[in-house]
């Protein structure tokens, strides 16, 4: 079992990775259910 | 806030989280990737149309589904993954993601996946969602896993699902084609998984999971696997004998079978464990192929 445990500064890095990959999942469902939006009024129409 | 021991620092104030490679790691990548195969071969072989948006989001949400479920599964086995040499250093079990964490990550992509399928593409298929997820978690990870040695058996129903997903997705209903897709996928998943556990009896013994070859014996493992092979070649040729895949796909069906069967025959008689290692490896490229193949057969209207 890996014990190593991060410094402040390890942990602070990580996290602004996480941030970093949050903002881009959230930004890619924007455009994921703005595209579904388009494509299901084509759809119905 | 830290308090030094030696040469382990232990910080208190800030919150223990993982990297984001941690986070994919609870997906199970590899898992996924079989399984958003699987089911993508079900989408392009169900009858009718689907918008190439609309299938790109299923195949989506089917990948989501199936990496929230592996999020679960390890946050609920994190006690026989610390001590199993395979899973020792999977996120949870080190400690780079704490347990609620995994557990709340692998709920909100369940329920993401689940609604965005109903809600993007049709109620029906997030309902087979929904229930494999289920199937997984519930029946396969929390009841079965730790009690029975037909853990796999009845627990690889939900490998055997996403072909049926995605037929879903364009059908949005079930037939006897995509239950025959279902039908190999379970057949298959016993001689896998317990070729694997031939060679890995060792960390499940440990881990006090049932695995066949912990509780039968590697003996009565190895003629189950070739019981499965036999009854697994046939059923690989289905699509053929339903009408859903012409006789190319039938023979390269037939052919892939015959390889598995003598690959269990194989393991029966060694006293080792390198056709195990093999047939586990080729099992892999077995369904790989077999599914290929399938979408091969439409691709070039082959079954006519």
């Amino acid at each position: 079992m890996d014990m190593t445990v991060d410094t402040p500064e390890e942990q602070r890095a990580k996290q602004k990775r996480r941030n970093r990959a949050l903002l881009i999942v959230l930004m890619g469902m924007v455009v994921l259910f703005y595209v579904i939006s388009i494509v299901r009024m084509g759809i119905v129409e | 806030m830290t308090e030094k021991s030696g040469n382990m620092t232990m910080t208190a104030a800030v919150p223990a989280g993982g990297d984001v490679a941690d986070y994919i790691a609870l997906l199970k990548p590899r898992v996924m990737s079989l399984v958003v195969f699987t089911g993508f071969a079900g989408l392009y072989l169900a009858p009718g149309s689907i918008h190439p948006v609309i299938a790109a989001v299923a195949v989506l949400c089917i990948a989501v589904g199936a990496g929230a479920s592996g999020a679960i599964n390890m946050w609920y086995d994190r006690d026989i993954d610390a001590v199993m040499e395979r899973t020792a250093e999977r996120p949870v079990p080190t400690g780079r993601v704490e347990p609620r964490a995994a557990l709340a990550f692998g709920v909100a992509l369940s329920v993401w996946s689940v609604m965005v399928m109903g809600v993007a593409v049709n109620w029906a298929a997030a309902a087979l969602l929904a229930f494999t997820i289920a199937f997984y978690v519930f029946i396969y990870t929390m009841w079965l896993k730790r009690r029975t040695p037909q853990n796999i058996v009845i627990g690889g129903a939900a490998g055997a699902f996403p072909p049926m997903v995605g037929w879903a997705a364009v059908s949005g209903d079930i037939t006897l084609s995509s239950i025959v897709l279902f039908a190999i996928i379970f057949m298959w998943t016993p001689p896998h998984f317990w070729a694997l556990a031939l060679y890995r009896r060792g960390d499940y013994a440990k881990a006090g999971v049932p695995m066949m070859p912990v509780v039968a014996g590697e003996k009565e493992t190895k003629r189950q696997i070739v019981l499965y092979s036999i009854l697994l070649a046939p059923l690989g040729m289905a699509p053929t004998f339903v009408g859903m895949s012409s006789w190319y796909y039938g023979g390269v069906a037939g052919a892939l079978g015959l390889v598995f069967v003598g690959l269990s025959i194989a393991i029966y008689r060694e006293t080792g464990d390198r056709y195990a290692r093999r047939t586990f490896a080729f099992s892999i490229l077995y369904l790989f192929l077999l599914f290929a193949a399938l979408i091969v057969d439409k691709a070039f209207g082959l079954a006519g």
